[in-house]
């Protein structure tokens, strides 16, 4: 019988170093040949993309392209037909609708439209989480006025959805999601309709998001000046607001999807987004 | 559509309303419990439609001494009157237009309510953030349904009763006392297992299927009036054609003397 050398022995304080190391490593999102119809033709084909841990990913397309679609395979709320999606390193296409609830609870979600409860005021909506997990009152109220303060809207907390206007109430989805401090973001147009004031203050929050808590996140739009603006801004905790990167440099966590007619064309940097020969991406950054 | 398409449809829509009706009760077995939403809906229900259901109750039975009394004066048998509307409006009027109002008011509202939330994203919100819909939103509904609906079936049968009384002793000009003592000593404890046995099954469809169709709607709000629709409808023949199953059965269980 053949003895292992001591010097070929694993060293268990560097095995138990290189696993932590490749858990921070290991994508937080991986698509894998991911495709979605519902009944017609498919409205995702053979997706697949990673999402790093701090990366935030920006997905661009036209209306209707299915990006809304992606965005939801990511935690569950649809299922793929093909492939594989992981989150978190777990294998989301073979769990039960149950099994889902715990890894949801480690992202947040902003939707289209805010989708808030309108029975529910603002407090209530954005402690939904915490008074679900059974949360003490003070520590909700705490928390809510915390989650509001970072959205600029401490003053809507006994208000009622119906009485804010559309910024503010994506403003208020963006506390929500918050609020449990996730480990994963997902916003789904998050300017859409709105007024170019609003948008900008809306992308100045994901933009505080990232730099001040360097959560991965996944932003959803077809509007290009934000998408440019996340890119090439960061946040100053000094100013209290984004301003530009100096000599045109741009976020390196900062990436871009491109999605055309549910096909994924376009998978890298702003850079290689401007100089990209694809003609449908030349077609959509005019 | 073909033929093919609309059968495959109609049978997919009855394995899916299948499996959704027994999730919701099986739900009440396994935490989380939301006992909170199961009381706030006991009130919408049940406290909500207590006018509705005592007006038609009264109205049912009233008319029923009507008829009824013409119709048996000509055999004179009018003194019968009392022991004749009781027994309709225990065993059947009183289960049978309790559920048909109930689901007119709450099974729309169930529907119109889940409705709006599909399509404004809400319920997909709800998910997101851990939260199962099913749990949270139509096990309370369920139950609280079907326990409501058990308390409005007495409602309603004590006011059609009275509703009765107070025509034939007003409008028919007959003995109160012998109206009451009629409808009093022929009931039997079968005739209010019959009728309290129905309210159960009515309350389980309402429920049941208002959230079904609530919670299956597309295409904005026009879906949602379609779902609203769809769940009066079905509900209210469900509620009928249970009836009839059920006082068969009832019947074989219980004959009459």
């Amino acid at each position: 019988m053949s003895e292992t050398p001591a010097s070929a022995q694993p060293d268990p304080q560097h095995a138990g170093q290189a696993s932590i190391l490749e858990a921070d490593l290991a994508p937080v999102v991986e698509f894998r040949n991911v495709s979605i119809g519902f009944g017609g033709p498919p409205v995702l084909q053979d997706i697949s993309f990673t999402v790093a841990p701090g990366e935030t990913r920006i997905l661009l397309g036209p209306a209707g392209v299915g990006k809304s679609v992606l965005l939801k395979l990511i935690n569950g709320l649809l299922r793929p037909d093909h492939g594989s999606i992981q989150l978190f390193g777990k294998e989301l296409t073979t769990m039960s609708e149950q099994q889902l609830f715990p890894l949801r609870i480690r992202t947040g979600m902003v939707f289209q439209e805010g989708a808030l409860f309108d029975s529910l005021s603002v407090r209530d909506n954005v402690a939904y989480q915490l008074i679900q997990e059974l949360v003490p009152d003070d520590e909700i109220d705490r928390r809510v006025h915390e989650a509001l303060a970072f959205v600029e809207l401490d003053n809507t907390f006994s208000l009622f959805p119906d009485s804010l206007s559309g910024g503010m109430r994506r403003r208020v989805a963006i506390a929500r999601a918050l609020i449990s401090h996730p480990e994963l973001i997902l916003y789904d147009s998050p300017t859409g309709g709105l007024d170019p004031i609003t948008s900008t203050t809306i992308i100045e929050l994901i933009v505080k998001q990232r730099d001040v808590y360097h959560s991965p996140s996944m932003l959803v739009t077809h509007r290009l000046q934000d998408a440019f603006a996340l890119s090439t801004h960061t946040y100053s905790v000094e100013h209290n607001c984004m301003l530009p990167y100096p000599n045109g440099e741009t976020d390196p966590k900062t990436t871009f999807l491109m999605l055309e007619e549910g096909r994924l064309i376009f998978d890298g940097s702003l850079h290689e987004l401007i100089h990209s020969e694809n003609k449908f991406v030349q077609e959509f950054l005019l | 559509m073909d033929i093919e398409a609309i059968v495959k449809n109609i049978v997919l829509t009855m394995q899916e309303y299948s499996l959704f009706a027994q999730r919701a009760v099986m739900n009440l077995f396994r935490p989380p419990r939301y006992w909170t939403d199961f009381l706030i809906q006991c009130n919408v229900i049940g406290v909500g439609s207590i006018a509705i259901v005592l007006l038609s109750g009264f109205f049912t039975g009233g008319v029923l001494a009507l008829q009824s009394a013409a119709t048996l004066s000509e055999f004179g048998a009018s003194s019968v009157t009392g022991r004749f509307v009781s027994l309709t409006m225990i065993r059947e009027l009183g289960p049978v237009l309790t559920g048909i109002m109930v689901a007119g008011r709450n099974a729309s509202s169930m529907a119109s309510e889940l409705g709006s939330m599909v399509v404004t994203e809400q319920i997909d919100a709800m998910r997101a953030l851990g939260v199962d819909p099913m749990r949270k939103l139509v096990t309370p509904r369920l139950f609280a349904c079907i326990s409501m609906l058990f308390f409005l079936t007495i409602l309603a049968d004590a006011f059609g009763i009275a509703g009765g009384g107070f025509v034939t002793v007003v409008m028919n000009h007959q003995n109160g006392t012998q109206y009451f003592s009629m409808a009093w000593e022929h009931l039997r404890y079968a005739d209010i297992i019959q009728g309290l046995v129905k309210p159960l099954f009515s309350g389980y469809i309402i429920a049941s299927v208002g959230c079904f169709f609530g919670m299956r709607t597309t295409g904005g709000t026009e879906g949602v009036g379609r779902s609203t629709i769809d769940a009066v409808v079905f509900s209210s023949v469900l509620i009928i054609f249970a009836d009839f199953l059920l006082t068969q059965v009832l019947l074989t269980l219980f004959p009459p003397i």
